[in-house]
């Protein structure tokens, strides 16, 4: 099924502290209330315009480099975050989006605009900009995230299997 | 030529952890020797969990978490994600640190939880910092930690190994903090993504364990899985008296293969300063000498240990921190302040001026402790400098070594320490 909503474009290097404050992550453990300072630092207004009819995150090179922090992930997908779409990922930052159900998609960022309409069909592998009107190549997960994300997260993999089976 | 590729230490624990053959770019499911949390990030991985519908951790003895971001709690909803922690160690017999222990990064191998040759995963991005005692160790979220902890195991990735050696001799005044923010000013923030590092050369040979842990701690601030290095005798004897477990010490092949190899000359490395707002925003110390600070803290995972007090209460010791600055000091673990108490430290920073808080993360993660004011420049020796990372997006964050931290805080400036340890001054 393909999701379109329209693209938040932001720059390289977004780390975990911009995602979500360090000063805010320790205060609960309510993703709901913590996710209106979603992306705060960059961007005081992200939650307001992704809020309603939800969008995606568009970024550069690196994205949620830093500490561990599943809130990050969370607050994304509790701000009606459908996707993130990168040139590049940090490595602990991809698996805690899969783990938590975000999908992350690897593809050249410079071929989307601030504002763009994109659709994203993950089970068919087909991102389009149809602002554009062009198609963005990506490279599908490894197979054992796509089984992951497939299950619906690491939590209901378990769930399913009682362990590993991957 | 061996018809069979040698291996890197990465390749080799993962090897020996799921049973295979392991090379770089496999995926394996492995066995861990040991799961850490902290209180940011166990309180997700207790209902991760809970939502499982598993009741029992795989060995209760192989588990720890640690109260230590936000500890004594500054507020009541920190209190009750303490309280889910000391709840969790009761049902489940998992050892927890409480208020005061110190930091995960330095409590794990402080209290010999893990071993040379060890794999293990943490609930935190700093977990690489045991690479210096050669263990596999690296940082993951919340869910994957409960899933290691439920499992006693993990998938992984095999990464490729980037070698980085250090030849030369470390300059009187330069520390291990220097040599690994030179590396992240090189290759930068990203430069080792999906990579494990594996430090060595005569540089890494002559450094304590405790600046070995300062370098692997950084691992991933160039994007790293693992910081390693072998285990030598240092190693060995650092780990005496330090619980019952034997080391398993892990060389790398000879004919390791390496994804990258990169060579820095240590003799040429001046103190460094890392920038606002990034890691990589690296400079020599004489490009950014003279800027004014409002606050010192020395601490953390990457430098709050008994030799990091040393270099500081050296350089402290009978002189006065600025009128003007404030010096926020975070010893790493409850031991290390006994021991800096016992040689007289903590006496030393305390009369020059330093403010003593509780062992653990300090100021760093900005939930507490000394959060700077709107437009105040601090001079720290954590290892982030991200925007707001001390809890204000409108102060300024310079990354430096504790010797540079204490001489920047006597002058107000930041100032090169290299003049304490020429015979001049000190």
């Amino acid at each position: 099924m393909a999701i379109t909503a329209k693209a938040f474009k932001y720059g390289d290097d977004i780390n975990t502290d911009y995602i979500i404050s360090g000063k805010y992550k320790f205060k609960s453990a309510d993703m709901e209330a913590m996710a209106v300072h979603a992306m705060e630092d960059l961007d005081p207004h992200y939650y307001e315009k992704v809020k309603p009819a939800g969008g995606f995150l568009v970024a550069g090179k690196n994205f949620g480099m830093g500490s561990s922090r599943e809130q990050a992930p969370l607050v994304l997908i509790h701000s009606n975050t459908k996707a993130v779409l990168a040139k590049s990922f940090a490595r602990i930052f991809y698996r805690n989006a899969i783990n938590t159900g975000l999908p992350v998609v690897e593809c050249d960022t410079d071929l989307i605009a601030d504002g763009d309409e994109l659709s994203l069909d993950l089970e068919s592998g087909v991102l389009k900009n149809l602002t554009q009107g062009t198609e963005i190549p990506f490279a599908p997960l490894p197979p054992v995230m796509a089984q992951l994300l497939a299950d619906g997260g690491l939590v209901e993999h378990f769930k399913k299997h009682g362990g590993f089976a991957v | 030529m061996s018809a069979i590729p040698g291996k890197t230490i990465a390749e080799k624990i993962f090897s020996a952890h799921s049973g295979t053959d392991a090379y770089a770019g496999d995926i394996v499911v492995a066995d861990v020797d040991f799961v850490m949390g902290q209180d940011g990030t166990t309180p997700l991985a207790i209902r991760a969990l809970e939502n499982m519908g598993v009741e029992a951790v795989f060995d209760p003895a192989k588990v720890a978490v640690v109260m230590d971001h936000s500890s004594p709690s500054p507020i009541e909803g920190v209190s009750a994600l303490h309280t889910m922690m000391r709840e969790f160690g009761k049902k489940t017999g998992a050892k927890v640190y409480d208020v005061g222990c110190g930091v995960c990064h330095q409590l794990i191998p402080e209290n010999g939880h893990v071993v040379p040759g060890d794999l293990m995963v943490g609930c935190d991005s700093h977990t690489c910092t045991y690479g210096a005692v050669n263990v596999f160790s690296t940082g993951v979220g919340s869910t994957d930690g409960a899933a290691a902890m439920a499992a006693g195991k993990l998938w992984f990735k095999v990464p490729d190994t980037m070698k980085v050696t250090y030849t030369g001799e470390l300059q009187p005044g330069v520390f291990s903090k220097d040599l690994i923010l030179a590396l992240a000013g090189r290759i930068g923030v990203d430069g080792a993504t999906y990579m494990a590092l594996e430090f060595h050369g005569p540089v890494i040979d002559a450094l304590s364990v405790d600046a070995r842990m300062t370098i692997s701690n950084m691992a991933i601030e160039v994007g790293a899985k693992a910081g390693l290095m072998k285990a030598d005798a240092k190693t060995l004897a650092w780990y005496e008296g330090r619980g019952d477990r034997a080391p398993q010490p892990v060389d790398p092949d000879a004919d390791a293969v390496y994804a990258e190899e990169i060579v820095l000359d240590a003799s040429v490395i001046g103190p460094q300063v890392a920038k606002p707002h990034a890691v990589d925003n690296v400079s020599p110390i004489e490009e950014v000498a003279g800027t004014k600070v409002a606050q010192g803290f020395i601490g953390t995972c990457t430098n709050g240990r008994l030799e990091d007090l040393k270099v500081a209460a050296d350089i402290l010791r009978g002189r006065k921190v600025h009128p003007d600055v404030r010096l926020i000091i975070a010893p790493a673990s409850k031991q290390i302040l006994l021991d800096a108490i016992a040689a007289g430290y903590i006496q030393d920073l305390v009369e020059a001026g330093a403010v003593l808080v509780t062992p653990g993360c300090g100021p760093c993660v900005g939930t507490h402790n000394g959060v700077p004011s709107d437009g105040e420049n601090v001079i720290s020796t954590a290892n982030r400098n991200f925007k707001g990372r001390m809890g204000n997006s409108n102060a300024f964050i310079y990354l430096g070594s504790p010797a540079t931290v204490a001489a920047s805080v006597i002058e107000g400036v930041i100032t090169d320490p290299r003049k304490y340890f020429t015979g001049g001054e000190a």
